[in-house]
């Protein structure tokens, strides 16, 4: 898929968990009957049509699991679960609709999703109104979370919103204490003037110099740029050993090339907007890196009960990028239930009680711990480093930024 | 030192390529004082045209140096002459012959639909080609032996050969286009419909024909400048135009739009000008992020100064 168009379009998957299984649930559970049960839906929201879709059916599929698995081991007695998913399209005013459409439904304790930033900045304020819960498998922009200052003055802008993946803001540091364990101490900057970029090198510089790092030039080229020879050689004549870029592969690919052909024999260096194959298509060559969120899941060996379970699950579309992370948001919010659910009467009650709960879940996931901090963002803060070798992307260091 | 050197190729580089598009704007306006604002598209069709070619031959990579340059690039500079020159004349005759007695805004907005037009149509249909990529993200454009990653070493300054081709290819077709307009029929014809057309006329001239000439000649400059944009880049892209396209113009403008010589020594003053202001600027406002703002206030000075352009518009009394 076009990281790109992931990027530009925010990538946040709204993984909302339905829970409740409104027309269908038996309506006379709870009033009579040791089998009477009530039902509470997990909603999700991502793009389950379009570009996307695979990363919105992975993450669709993988909250199914979780809500199967829960209602196999019965782990809210006296409760069903139900998944309730809507179609995102990746576009900010239908997850909108979607997430209007999810609240209005009473049983709908919690959500999973968004795949886009941008499809999160318009469902959390609904949701919100509406207090439910939103975790998200796969939101990587900081301001989510810590607010439009993320940088200078974070602050909490929602309640209700939570996310599972890594953000952007710990990319740069983590891409800095690589270059600084690999003995590189002199690196030149270039980023594309997108709110992006620039954070990406901002927050780089920051944690490079701080480790000791000299940061030899800074420059910037412009999106629509395709002739980079003016800024290569400017770099050139700094003599850096390495070039961290903050910006995607559109640009990043044709400025690597060039600047090996001029003669700068460097690595270069970007966040996830570089990590795709279209990257080396558009010029990287063996050895520039990337750094992206998370790790690969096929070598966790926490993820592999749910690659087991998602295997046997007979799902036709794979579990995808985000799909360990979705299943973690579902089962930190099936964690959060257990609490609220216990003592309430119906679904809709339990829902600000939901919220109240998420912020002491802790539990052992398919990627790693899950538990949140005071801004709703993930503790655990594993990145990787991937490595161009033999025109293909190899996972070369997977760890947590400390 | 070395550092100005260097920013002297990659500005002589750059400026030469702004150059070769630049001539297609300055001779078009020349004559029908028309500022056609496709003539960005057209040098982006020359280069997909040039690729298409390289396809039609089989992809050939392993081309020996001497075969490659001798054979494959001048085949390849055809092949994109040919589509971009097709196209040229095709938006002359529907989309702006039509318009020729209409005011003036008419033909400019037909140009900026033309434009358009031109990008959507590689972007949605190039790769319906059979055999053709597709072309709705940057395609990388093809190696040629002798250029692709060649470089001339001179102390410690670097000369990629794709930045010689570019330079060569436009002392060349300066050359050429000298001998075109000074020593032919078609040549004198066009001077003489750019000072006045309908004495032109009166003294048989067949203004049609000319004015297809001059769209024919700036669209084979531009093929020639998509070729050198590919090599010196490694990409294509359907948006790859725009910018150039809007760059040439400038440098049109700042030569003196309508006068030839003037389009070639404003593209080279543009050209390094934008390298130069990236190294030699001091502090804050000379970084590479500037180097667009002191090209324009290159451009306001000039205008400011010399509202003719460095070398003089050839035209600008007529009307």
């Amino acid at each position: 898929m076009n990281k790109r168009t992931f990027k530009l379009a925010g990538v946040a998957i709204l993984a909302s968990t339905l829970a409740l299984a409104g027309c269908g649930a038996r309506t006379d559970a709870g009033t009579g009957g040791a089998t009477g049960t009530k039902v509470a839906k997990i909603g999700v929201i991502a793009p389950l049509s379009g570009d996307l879709s695979a990363m919105g059916l992975g993450i669709k599929n993988s909250v199914d699991l979780a809500i199967k698995q829960a209602n196999a081991s019965n782990a809210i007695p006296g409760w069903k679960l139900e998944l309730a998913a809507e179609d995102d399209q990746a576009t900010p005013d239908v997850g909108k609709n979607a997430a209007t459409k999810l609240a209005s439904d009473d049983a709908v304790v919690g959500i999973v999703g968004t795949l886009n930033s941008g499809v999160a900045q318009s469902t959390i304020p609904v949701l919100d109104a509406a207090k439910i819960v939103q975790v998200s498998p796969a939101n990587t922009n900081p301001s989510l979370t810590k607010g439009a200052d993320y940088l200078t003055a974070p602050k909490r802008s929602n309640a209700n919103y939570f996310r599972t993946c890594t953000t952007d803001d710990v990319q740069g540091p983590f891409a800095a204490q690589y270059l600084l364990g690999t003995g590189v101490k002199k690196v030149a900057t270039i980023h594309d003037k997108t709110p992006y970029g620039q954070g990406l090198v901002t927050e780089f510089a920051k944690a490079f110099t701080a480790g000791g790092g000299t940061v030899v030039g800074a420059e910037t080229i412009n999106p629509d740029d395709d002739n980079f020879s003016a800024v290569v050689s400017k770099v050139k004549a700094v003599a850096p050993e390495a070039i961290y870029y903050g910006g995607v592969y559109s640009e990043a690919g044709p400025l690597s090339k060039q600047a090996k052909a001029a003669g700068l024999k460097v690595p270069l260096m970007g966040g996830d907007g570089i990590y795709d194959g279209n990257f080396m298509k558009l010029g990287g060559t063996d050895g520039d890196l990337a750094t992206s969120v998370g790790a690969p899941v096929e070598t966790l060996a926490s993820a592999k009960a749910f690659l087991d379970g998602y295997k046997a699950g007979g799902y036709t579309d794979g579990y995808s990028a985000y799909g360990a992370y979705a299943y973690d948001a579902a089962n930190s919010i099936i964690a959060a239930l257990k609490t609220s659910l216990a003592s309430a009467a119906d679904a809709k009650s339990a829902r600000a009680g939901t919220i109240t709960a998420m912020s002491s879940v802790a539990f052992e996931g398919a990627t790693g711990k899950v538990a949140f901090d005071q801004y709703g963002d993930s503790v655990s803060r594993v990145l990787t480093v991937y490595k161009v070798s033999g025109g293909a992307w190899k996972a070369e260091k997977t760890g947590e930024l400390k | 030192m070395d550092l100005f050197f260097q920013q002297l190729i990659n500005g002589l580089s750059l400026g030469s390529l702004y150059a070769l598009i630049a001539v297609g704007y300055t001779v078009v306006y020349g004559i029908v004082q028309l500022i056609n604002f496709a003539h960005g598209e057209i040098f982006m069709i020359g280069a997909f045209g040039s690729f298409a070619t390289w396809t039609v031959m089989g992809s050939p990579t392993d081309w020996p140096a001497t075969g490659s340059l001798l054979i494959l690039l001048p085949v390849m500079i055809l092949g994109g002459m040919a589509a971009s020159i097709s196209v040229a004349l095709l938006t002359e005759r529907f989309a702006y012959r039509p318009l020729r007695n209409a005011p003036r805004l008419a033909p400019l907005i037909s140009a900026i639909g033309v434009s358009v037009f031109l990008q959507e149509f590689v972007r949605l249909f190039y790769g319906r080609i059979p055999g053709l990529p597709d072309a709705k993200s940057s395609i990388p454009f093809p190696a040629i032996n002798g250029i692709t990653g060649e470089i001339i070493q001179i102390g410690g300054v670097t000369i990629q050969m794709s930045a010689v081709f570019t330079v060569g290819a436009l002392a060349v077709s300066t050359a050429f286009l000298w001998f075109f307009v000074n020593r032919t029929r078609t040549g004198r014809a066009m001077i003489a419909t750019s000072q006045d057309p309908d004495t032109a006329r009166l003294m048989g001239i067949n203004v049609d024909r000319v004015i297809m000439a001059a769209f024919a000649v700036g669209a084979a400059l531009a093929a020639i400048a998509g070729v050198a944009h590919g090599l010196t880049n490694g990409n294509i892209g359907f948006r790859m135009g725009f910018l150039a396209g809007l760059k040439a113009f400038t440098a049109a403008v700042l030569g003196g739009i309508g006068n030839i010589n003037g389009a070639v020594v404003g593209g080279l003053v543009l050209g390094v000008a934008e390298a130069m202001a990236t190294s030699f600027i001091p502090g804050q406002l000379g970084s590479s992020a500037w180097k667009d703002v002191w090209a324009f206030v290159l451009l306001i000075l000039v205008l400011v100064f010399r509202p003719q352009g460095l070398l003089g518009a050839k035209v600008v009394d007529r009307a």
